[in-house]
């Protein structure tokens, strides 16, 4: 299966992490680990600021104060660089919709040299049961066959930090059990943000946003 | 570690044909650019009612049409990025200056189109033939360098922009303005007017501004595009 080798030595570490929007407080000297093979749940209600959370966290934005270091074998990766370890399945992230299904599998591996084949392509849709689809384009696509490409775009990175946000939206039962039954075969940090009591239940600890 | 990459030139590529591939299925760009610059070539050429115009006032005309015209679509391919949230499929998984290059290659391939085109329909539409072809395609060519590395970098800057609207024309025009205007002279030159003494000190300087704007653009992106 795609994206099966693990990444032993991956760690993310945040200290101090304070963010706002004006008096509206998302984190305040936040203080987080997480490393190979762990997971953690960021949870909050609707607007509390778990996708500001999960954006700072990848890099796509700045924290008023605090330090976030993501490291390989104790290692430290450059800030510029961490688009290379990081797996996003977002609301925030699409796909191009003018691409078919398999192109953009393939805009991905070439541009972001994942060393990938066409054969993994193949089984990475099949993965995610959008096989018989890859060339047809995304703008054909249902929303939740949308959500299932991201999945295959995330899996096909085989990334060391996989953050799914809204893990499950517009999935069906498939979907949702095809996602999980994915991510458990998988070696990788996870962090799920959601308001879904069943999905955060699915982490080993939770990070409670708004407070 | 993460896996070794691509080479840089395989990204870029990538980028680029990305890029291609999704402008000839939707024509998101082409069409503001072509349909901007033909209704104002049309435009022009019922006003002059085909009078002679002086080489001058053509060069004028010409460089107005393509200054607008790219303004109407280069920022496009950033803007869209942003807009359908493909901005950050890109951010996460391409390196700054592949997407840099990436889209300062399109955008340059969009504006030589351009002008390829614009060139015949000028010479006919305005009756302005051209004297000196060799000084008119590389009035051309560094021409399209200079408005592609400033706009590139621009257009990126008010794609992350909350507020879109006129930015691109306020912020494009005063870095473009002695481009416009050393390009007006080298043109005018080109459509058998000016003076040609200082055609090789025009050159050099439409030359300096591509290198310069291209260096300080793929410098400043990783800042415009990350933060």
């Amino acid at each position: 299966m795609v994206g099966e080798q693990p990444h032993t030595s991956f760690a993310l570490q945040i200290e101090g992490l304070s963010k706002s929007f004006g008096k509206r407080v998302i984190c305040r000297g936040a203080d987080l680990r997480l490393a190979t093979s762990e997971s953690l749940a960021v949870v909050g209600p609707n607007g509390s600021g778990k996708s500001t959370l999960v954006k700072i966290i990848a890099g796509l934005m700045r924290p008023d104060a605090g330090a976030i270091t993501h490291s390989f074998d104790s290692t430290e990766v450059e800030r510029a660089v961490w688009h290379r370890h990081i797996g996003l399945v977002s609301p925030e992230l699409a796909l191009y919709e003018e691409l078919s299904g398999s192109e953009n599998l393939d805009f991905g591996n070439r541009v972001g040299g994942w060393g990938k084949s066409a054969a993994d392509y193949t089984a990475v849709l099949d993965e995610v049961g959008l096989g018989g689809r890859g060339h047809d384009l995304v703008s054909t696509y249902s929303s939740g066959m949308k959500q299932r490409l991201k999945y295959a775009a995330a899996f096909l990175k085989d990334p060391a930090l996989l953050i799914l946000d809204e893990p499950t939206a517009n999935l069906d039962e498939d979907g949702v059990a095809r996602v999980w039954s994915s991510l458990a075969r998988r070696t990788l940090a996870l962090i799920i943000a959601t308001n879904e009591p069943s999905e955060a239940e699915r982490a080993q600890s939770r990070f409670v946003v708004g407070r | 570690m993460p896996k070794a990459a691509s080479s840089s030139a395989d990204r870029i590529w990538a980028i680029f044909a990305k890029d291609a591939r999704s402008e000839y299925r939707t024509r998101f760009a082409v069409n503001a650019l072509f349909l901007f610059a033909l209704v104002t070539l049309t435009a022009l050429s019922f006003a002059t009612g085909g009078a002679g115009l002086t080489p001058l006032l053509a060069s004028v005309f010409f460089w107005v049409i393509v200054f607008f015209s790219a303004l109407s679509s280069l920022a496009q391919t950033f803007v869209k990025e942003v807009e359908t949230k493909t901005a950050t499929f890109l951010r996460l998984t391409a390196p700054d200056d592949a997407v840099f290059f990436g889209k300062w290659g399109f955008n340059l391939l969009l504006l030589l189109l351009l002008e390829a085109v614009l060139t015949p329909l000028f010479i006919v539409m305005l009756n302005m033939p051209v004297a000196n072809w060799t000084v008119w395609i590389a009035t051309l060519i560094l021409g399209a360098l200079g408005l592609v590395s400033t706009t590139t970098l621009i257009g990126a800057l008010i794609a992350v922009a909350g507020v879109r609207g006129a930015l691109f024309s306020v912020l494009s025009f005063p870095v473009l303005l002695p481009l416009l205007v050393v390009l007006i002279r080298t043109t005018e030159v080109a459509f058998g007017g000016g003076l040609e003494v200082g055609l090789r000190d025009g050159f050099l300087v439409l030359g300096t501004y591509a290198v310069v704007a291209t260096t300080a653009g793929w410098m400043l992106f990783p800042f415009v595009w990350r933060e």
